[in-house]
């Protein structure tokens, strides 16, 4: 029973975990790809700057004598998604709209993302350094220990994780309600089916396009943010999120907002599911096997963690390049 | 003035001329039909009527108002619609969805008139939470006109309503169009069938190479042996 437990908190709930970023990630390229037609390779470094901005709410609220019995980077996440929101419009402004404006090709703003990807590194190690910072540097995490029935060893779940989890799940149902019960919802999935009829329609496309920035930029934040509460903030978050984000948004279907959440889950589930050990699920029956059981049987060593995505990604665009949701050819 | 006027309309995409010098005028209430062969440039007229096509002279008027090279998203608070040929439905939104946001520009309670355009289209009612891409062919093209008919349009541009339907369709299409121009609507149609679309045409046009090769009414038209031999087949 122990074993099980075990499992069930290595490959279950970390794949719930780890799933939950990637889907957090995904619903925001999936949009903007949808929107505005182009891959937005700066996305991770988005969760990179979001994530600090928690921070240095909490650093500034932290500074001004401000204490709470909740850690405060769980207080600033909302008005740090709000600031990113306001930031990835800005970098819309600055970036990206000028080159639609001048009916630039895709892949031009595509290169132009690759610029910002770069830029925001660089802005974020300027400011912050290149050091490993606590996000919880108020007080510290709580962890939840939840007594699994008929087993010595419990279900274990820290303050951030349960946050996310939560979180994630309450995003996506607000999401689905954004998109099929409100105005403007509707209207980023009519610019995402046919931008041209939404033009001739009357839709104001530039609230679309801030819409899609708000909710991105928000999501990607709170991914940002809560993936370095439940571990630590690195300038370099981004660089294992990228490969992940973007073969969720590929396996879900591109454009396709259910598909990105679907995609999130599957590959962060695959992760967890390859590298886990699964010697310890047969410990138990080790008498009567009939061999040697070694210590470790993993898929993938956990070093080796990031060629999950990758194969499921190279797997899905040879053999259902649509993705499981239908969803635009790149 | 006309109601509405397009007087030596000349345009192209980039830096290609397709439009030379085009006329067209039409007064309240009319319905206007524009044939030609393929490739006359029928498509960029109302493409460039709805700001859609790079304008490089003449000029358009709408009851007095000016309203070349007027950005695509400014039309539907003017009351003017557009079903383009191809591509002039929402194909994942519901068809009740492709209505609302039809009616985008509209602060107003638009129910009765999402009711009106469901009593032109009797097929759609029971389709409306139907996602518009599964539909049929003559469906769709019902969608697309009852998207653009939310706004009430004062004036309706069809670029060809009818390409790909059975005849049967076809002549239901016709019949809708002509309910819709009872209620007040001009309406400007492309239609590759012409001797249908003639025949109900208040002034017909004949395009050729972009530029305006016969302008009569419909009926007029339709028994000129000259434009009988040279666009209508025979
Ligand atoms: N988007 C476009 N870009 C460049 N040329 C175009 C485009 N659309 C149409 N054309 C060209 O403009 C001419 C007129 O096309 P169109 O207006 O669609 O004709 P019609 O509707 O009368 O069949 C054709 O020669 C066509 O190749
Ligand atoms: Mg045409």
């Amino acid at each position: 029973m122990a074993e099980f437990v075990f499992f069930l908190n290595k490959a279950v709930l970390s794949g719930l975990i780890i799933g939950s970023i990637y889907a957090l990630g995904a619903i925001g390229l999936t949009l903007i790809f949808g929107i505005l037609r182009f891959a937005h390779i700066a996305h991770g470094d988005v969760m990179t700057v979001g994530a600090f901005f928690t921070l240095a709410l909490a650093g500034i609220l932290s500074a001004m004598g401000f204490s709470s019995p909740i850690p405060l980077v769980l207080i600033t996440l909302i008005p740090a998604m709000a600031l990113t929101a306001a930031f990835s419009i800005g970098l819309d402004r600055i970036f990206y709209k000028p080159l639609r404006d001048r009916g630039s090709q895709p892949i031009i703003i595509v290169m132009a993302s690759i610029g910002v990807m770069l830029m925001l590194q660089g802005v974020v190690r300027i400011f912050a350094g290149t050091g490993t910072r606590n996000m919880f540097f108020d007080q510290p995490k709580d962890i939840y220990r939840i007594p699994f029935p008929g087993s010595t060893r419990d279900l274990v779940l820290t303050e951030p994780q349960l946050v996310l989890i939560v979180f994630t799940f309450v995003a996506v149902i607000a999401l689905h309600l954004f998109l099929t019960r409100s105005r403007l919802g509707k209207a980023m999935r009519a610019v995402s089916d046919n931008a041209d009829l939404a033009l001739i329609s009357g839709i104001n496309i530039d609230h679309v396009v801030k819409a899609t920035w708000v909710i991105g930029g928000g999501l990607a934040c709170a991914a940002g943010s809560l993936l370095s509460m439940d571990v630590f903030l690195k300038p370099d978050l981004s660089f294992n999120l990228l490969l992940p984000i973007f073969a969720a948004t590929i396996v879900g279907g591109i454009g396709q907002p259910y598909g990105a959440i679907a995609g999130g889950f599957l590959i962060g589930f695959s992760e967890t599911l390859a590298i886990f050990n699964w010697s310890v699920l047969l410990r138990p029956f080790k008498a009567s096997l009939p061999f040697d059981l070694p210590s470790s049987i993993a898929l993938v060593p956990t070093e080796y963690k990031l060629t999950v995505p990758f194969v499921i990604l190279i797997i899905v665009l040879v053999y259902r390049p649509t993705g499981i949701f239908k969803g635009r050819v790149l | 003035m006309s109601f509405l006027s397009i007087a030596d309309l000349t345009g192209g995409y980039g830096q290609m001329t397709i439009l030379n010098s085009v006329n067209l005028s039409l007064e309240k209430g009319e319905i206007g039909v524009i044939v030609g062969p393929n490739g006359a440039g029928k498509s960029t007229l109302l493409k460039a009527m709805f700001g859609l096509v790079n304008v490089t002279g003449g000029t358009i008027t709408i009851e007095d108002e000016d309203i070349t090279r007027l950005p695509p998203d400014r039309f539907a608070s003017r009351r003017i619609a557009f079903v383009p040929q191809e591509y002039n439905i929402f194909p994942t939104l519901t068809v009740n969805e492709n209505l609302e946001m039809g009616a985008y520009s509209r602060s107003d309670d638009f129910s009765a008139i999402m009711e009106h355009v469901y009593d032109i289209f009797p097929p759609l009612r029971d389709k409306r939470d139907q996602v518009a891409g599964e539909l049929s062919g003559g469906q769709r093209q019902m969608v697309a006109v009852g998207r653009a008919l939310m706004i009430e349009p004062r004036l309706l541009l069809l670029d060809e309503p009818t390409a790909g339907l059975s005849p049967m369709f076809m002549s239901e299409i016709f019949d809708r169009v002509i309910a819709v121009n009872r209620t007040g609507v001009t309406i400007v149609m492309v239609e590759q069938n012409a001797k249908q679309a003639l025949a109900i045409a208040t002034t017909g046009f004949v395009l050729a190479n972009g530029a305006n090769a016969f302008t009569d009414t419909g009926k007029n038209l339709l028994a000129n042996p000259e434009v009988a031999k040279s666009f209508l087949g025979g």
